[in-house]
């Protein structure tokens, strides 16, 4: 071969199998990781097109015709009010999911950069601020949260704001530990002794290999945020009338579940269903990218 | 009659990517009475062997697929779990290669003691415990009547490696089977270890497996030897046949793998490249504790075109002197002289611009690449910052440094995780000679290779330092291996230096206690000599 | 140990003190007064009930006041219900919550510890899966969701056990802990197996085996403690969903413990009420945190070491 060849004019170059690729070869053998994936795909894409594609409009009531079970009008029956019942789990659908993405976003941007802070800096910045996560961690938020909404009032921004609070928590330690790990692999003390600056650094070498947990973690921490939301609606204090939410919708079935089993079988199925497909997700993730992680 | 013979034995393990043969049609015997070595390279089955006998082997994947294990006559692969509980621990034994991972960090040593003899001879805890304390003390455990009680992380790795021999041999086993069980060790460990085992045969005449990759280390203990190689049977001697009429070609290979001879040194090599002087590189414990002094008032000089080898055992301060020169860890004081600039004072640029000057090859391939990094972009990053090579220009270069290290060029878009030990080493020293280095710290670059890929891997960088006109610091644990690459050799001991001098001028009269000791430790003396 | 109980109490100190500020002035910033609603007070009855409940003082002397008190052990006066205190609401309440807690932890520790050990024991098989994909359902399956069910299906529709009430019928505890104790039997499950399962792949379990050990010993005497450690430090944290899971469980089963008042409280605007049991509440799950992480570190023997004694 002459010396000017270019890697183009190898005509038996292997390609290689990064390691992105070889963990997407391995989530794809994953069955129920799949499932997840696809069943979640399917409940954003109905969120997002729900004004235009939900049977009745949100605010439709037939007072007269009152708590029906399915039927081929309604397909998941109506509430008591004689709402339809698919339309009213759609719309709820929205608010859960943006809530649990949102949130989780806002968890996810304030714990990385801090961890990532923290982690790079280390000696006694990185002390100091894992000292205020540790206390934070102490904090018993959930009753921090109701407190929160009971003293402001019930208000979608700050129940969006005051769960990523909490979340981020845990993200921020993540990221830490991974930061500080990858520091010390002998790769990044090679990128190190090439020249290398500390952006280039944590750009190329260790952003990258951090990333995998990160997603794993995201992905999990999802459904947890989505069960807060719930929990706090179903007490009354989260997603106020007339927004509604599944954990809202789930409130109101248990009340009537006597008589209409269905208001609240159904919006239960979707919020379980959708805990589900990101457990298995998280879970399948979690296999793929060989994430080892004593955190669930 | 054979104490163990083993008959045509074959063992599988199914895995995702079909069935791999690990041992494949391999017959042996032990005697009672004689340490048996298996020598093998990562791969060759030597493990799988001895730990499928006793059931040891996890099952699935593993399976034994046929073949006889005669154990005093009767077949230990036809035995049930229940009759193989009755064998293990009673009349065969076991140690393991890490000492710090093969005890129960949550139980005594004494608890962990006494419960093969409690278990297997149903003696009251109370004369087992008596029988534990007289055998920690045979195997050399100072004040074992109140050590008993203390748990693993108490001791150190030689120690606790005494702690498991003291348990294998608790019920008089009439085999003991061990694996590896010094490669984790210090070399002056090693040696005590080594001894220790000896002893311990000879006095209760029993059958020893000595498991290990290494031929040097069983030269002196070994009565007979088997050679296997990806898991067959290659050769089976007793030692002299073996270190002296080798008959097969791997078995002559893994002979010539064992470093040996002096580097004869070249006289013109006096002008320093790089002078330490008073370096201290203390690392903080925190308020209350002193610091580790892992570098302590050392003083050295580089010579242009030499290789200086630092030898030392596990916290003498190699690596950290090492790390220190290319300002990898923040020293404490001293000042590091490189071609007359002060390296411990560069900022910025002109640190960088230093950088390109010395690089370094670390110890574990595996840890030493970026995972997600391919090769081409491993070797472009340095090629491309340095301005060594244009845009236009980098394929180019990338594939002249593989052709260098000797890596085929099509195997320029894999990733390091598709790469075998050795290949990923070629990897990391390309990529150390990418920025044309005048300096390079060799940190134990083949101590985590198998041995016939190690002497493959010290060749090329021999090679490739002449070529280049390197200079090497070539940090190692291993003294024969030393001795065989470097000019000259500084001993360290605790982070200060012992002795220095060129390899013959050590070996042949060392001056201090220390390096004596060092040079009595290397296994297998008889064959080096 | 003593020196690690000892820093950790002094941990817990701050925390508390922060816990106790940021509730105080959390609830005094809320909008309105706690008598504004009523209508038409006359201004001396105002100003006497403001005075009786100190909210004529400057906020930080009522601060001070309300410290003061607490050394005391005394958490104040309830605004809605006159004449009662917190304390005595709480002391009323605990008792029930108490004994629904243990109940629920103990059908989590039953539950999810055996099954995470048998699951551990045969990885990727259907000894695994089966009790595996039940705690999946446990997890995505809340408490407000798989109370009604459970309701629905053995209160109304078989009738077996009672749909509601605390020790007024026999049976009626059963409901109330399962459904409260089946997340965290998940939970449990999940991090009992993982903790297995990596104590399992250890050096030291070989060694036992090569002793000569039935399995069942290599399992308990060698693996379960070590395994078991996740579990243990998990203990502070379900203590703590336990307790605001209480809110729930209570509120769907008409169980009179410190969760329903606690959300009482919420609704009613109770604020005195809120902040004496967030206070109470947080000081409990802090001191609970402390004594499982004590408990998971007294487990390790290095970590027992490092604090001197052994």
């Amino acid at each position: 071969m002459s010396n000017d060849t270019t890697i183009s004019d190898i005509a038996t170059a292997e390609h290689g199998t990064s390691l992105w690729k070889d963990a997407w070869i391995r989530l794809k053998k994953n069955r129920l990781a799949l499932f997840g994936l696809a069943v979640l795909t399917l409940f954003i894409i109905v969120a997002l097109l729900t004004p235009w594609i939900a049977p009745y409009g949100y605010e439709t009531q037939d007072l007269d015709l009152g708590a029906t079970p399915p039927s081929a009008a309604h397909w998941l029956g109506t509430d008591i009010f004689g709402r339809d019942l698919l339309t009213l789990i759609m719309y709820g659908g929205r608010i859960s999911l943006a809530v649990g993405f949102v949130a989780t976003t806002v968890a996810l941007l304030i714990g990385v950069t801090y961890g990532a802070i923290a982690g790079y800096a280390g000696g006694k910045i990185d002390a100091a601020m894992m000292r205020l996560v540790d206390i934070l961690y102490a904090l018993p938020f959930m009753i921090f949260i109701v407190l929160l909404m009971v003293v402001f009032g019930r208000n979608l921004l700050l129940l969006f704001l005051a769960i990523g609070a909490v979340e981020w928590l845990t993200m921020a330690r993540i990221m830490r530990s991974q930061v500080q790990s990858l520091r010390q692999q002998e790769f990044v003390e090679a990128a190190v002794s090439l020249g290398l600056g500390p952006a280039t650094i944590i750009r190329r070498h260790i952003i990258p290999n951090a990333l995998g947990p990160i997603i794993v973690y995201t992905t999990l921490t999802i459904p947890s945020v989505m069960l807060l939301e719930a929990f706090l609606s179903f007490l009354g204090l989260g997603v106020q009338p007339p927004q509604t939410s599944w954990g809202l919708l789930i409130s109101y079935g248990a009340e009537t579940m006597e008589e209409f089993p269905w208001l609240l079988i159904f919006p239960g199925l979707a919020l379980s269903l959708t805990l589900f497909s990101l457990n298995f997700l998280g879970d399948g993730l979690r296999d793929a990218l060989d994430v080892r992680s004593s955190k669930d | 009659m054979a104490l163990l013979e083993v008959k045509n034995l074959q063992v599988s393990f199914h895995t995702r990517n079909g069935e791999v043969k690990a041992v494949d049609d391999v017959s042996f015997t032990v005697e009672s009475g004689k340490i048996t070595a298996i020598i093998g390279e990562s791969g060759s089955g030597k493990s799988v062997a001895c730990y499928s006998l006793l059931g040891l082997i996890p099952r699935p994947p593993g399976k034994v697929e046929g073949g006889q294990a005669l154990f005093e006559g009767e077949d230990l692969l036809q035995m049930s779990e229940r009759q193989l509980q009755q064998i293990r621990g009673r009349d065969i034994a076991m140690i393991f290669q890490d000492p710090m991972t093969c005890l129960n960090p949550y139980m005594t040593i004494g608890d962990q003691l006494i419960e093969p003899i409690v278990f297997h001879k149903r003696i009251s805890k109370k004369e087992a415990r008596q029988r534990a304390v007289e055998l920690l003390e045979e195997v050399g455990l100072r004040d074992p009547g109140s050590t008993i009680d203390s748990y693993p992380h108490e001791f150190s790795g030689g120690m606790r490696q005494r702690v498991m021999i003291a348990m294998a041999l608790i019920n008089e086993p009439k085999l003991l089977i061990a694996d590896e069980p010094t490669t984790a060790l210090d070399v002056t460990i090693q040696a005590q270890i080594l001894k220790l085992i000896a002893q311990l045969q000879t006095k209760r005449d029993i059958g020893v497996i000595f498991i290990s990759h290494d031929l040097a280390v069983v030269a002196d203990i070994a009565d007979d030897i088997i050679v296997m190689k990806t898991g067959k049977v290659v050769e089976h001697n007793d030692r002299q046949g073996i270190f002296h009429n080798a008959q097969h070609p791997y078995t002559k290979k893994l002979l010539s793998a064992i470093p040996g001879g002096t580097k004869t040194i070249n006289p013109e090599l006096h002008q320093p490249l790089i002078t330490v002087s008073n370096l201290n590189t203390w690392f903080d414990q925190g308020k209350h504790q002193e610091p580790v002094k892992a570098v302590n008032n050392v003083s050295l000089e580089i010579r242009k075109g030499e290789i200086l080898g630092l030898v030392g055992e596990s916290g003498s301060g190699k690596s950290t002197i090492g790390r220190s020169i290319l300002r990898l860890v923040p020293i404490t004081s001293g000042t590091v002289n490189f071609d007359g600039t002060d390296v411990t004072s560069l900022e910025g640029g002109d640190l960088k611009n230093m950088r390109r000057r010395m690089q370094m090859i670390f110890q574990d391939p595996y840890a030493s690449l970026n995972p997600r990094m391919s090769v081409y972009d491993t070797l472009a990053e340095p090629l491309l910052l340095h301005g060594i090579e244009t845009k236009a220009s980098v394929e180019q270069g990338v594939l002249k440094l593989m052709d260098h290290v000797g890596l085929a060029r099509n195997f320029v878009r894999k990733y390091p995780h598709e790469f075998s030990g050795g290949q990923r080493q070629r990897i990391a020293i390309g990529r150390a000679l990418s920025t044309r280095p005048e300096f390079i710290v060799a940190d134990e670059p083949v101590s985590a290779l198998d041995v016939t890929i190690q002497a493959q891997i010290l060749d090329l960088m021999l090679d490739l330092g002449k070529e280049y006109g390197l200079t090497m610091l070539f940090v190692s644990h291993d003294l024969a291996v030393v001795k065989h690459i470097a000019d000259r050799i500084v001993v360290l001991y605790k982070g200060e230096i012992v002795e220095q001098g060129t390899g013959r001028d050590l070996f042949d009269n060392p001056q201090q206690e220390y390096t004596r000791q060092l040079l009595h430790s290397i296994p297998g003396q008889a064959l080096l000599a | 140990m003593w020196r690690f109980i000892g820093i950790r109490l002094l941990q817990a100190v701050p925390v508390i003190l922060a816990v106790i500020t940021v509730t105080f002035f959390l609830v005094r910033m809320a909008p309105g007064g706690p008598f504004d609603s009523e209508k038409a007070v006359m201004p001396e009855v105002k100003a006497a009930l403001e005075a009786q409940y100190r909210l004529d003082l400057p906020l930080p002397q009522q601060y001070l006041a309300y410290l003061g008190d607490l050394t005391k052990g005394d958490l104040g006066p309830s605004f809605k219900y006159p004449g009662r205190d917190v304390n005595e609401l709480i002391s009323a309440g605990l008792p029930v919550t108490a004994e629904l807690g243990i109940y629920a932890l103990l059908v989590a520790l039953f539950l999810g510890g055996i099954s995470g050990v048998v699951a551990s024991l045969k990885p990727n098989t259907a000894q695994d899966y089966i009790p595996m994909s039940l705690a999946m359902i446990g997890i995505c399956m809340p408490a407000f969701l798989f109370g009604p069910l459970l309701v629905l299906v053995f209160g109304i529709y078989l009738e077996w056990l009672p749909v509601a009430g605390w020790g007024d019928i026999p049976g009626d505890k059963i409901l109330p802990s399962i459904t409260l104790g089946t997340a965290y039997a998940a939970y449990i499950a999940r991090l009992g197996r993982a903790g297995m399962l990596e104590v399992m792949s250890q050096d030291y379990i070989r060694t036992a085996r090569a002793k000569g050990l039935p399995e069942w010993q290599v399992v308990t005497r060698h693996a379960l403690r070590g395994g078991m450690i996740p579990v243990v430090a998990f203990l502070g944290p379900a203590f703590a969903g336990l307790l605001t899971g209480s809110f729930v469980v209570e509120t769907i089963f008409q169980v009179p413990g410190l969760g329903r008042f606690f959300v009482q409280a919420a609704f009613n605007r109770d604020y005195t009420m809120i902040l004496g049991s967030t206070v109470f509440l947080s000081t409990l799950i802090v001191l609970f945190n402390l004594l499982s992480d004590i408990l998971a570190a007294w487990m390790n023997p290095r970590l027992r070491a490092q604090f001197g004694g052994r």
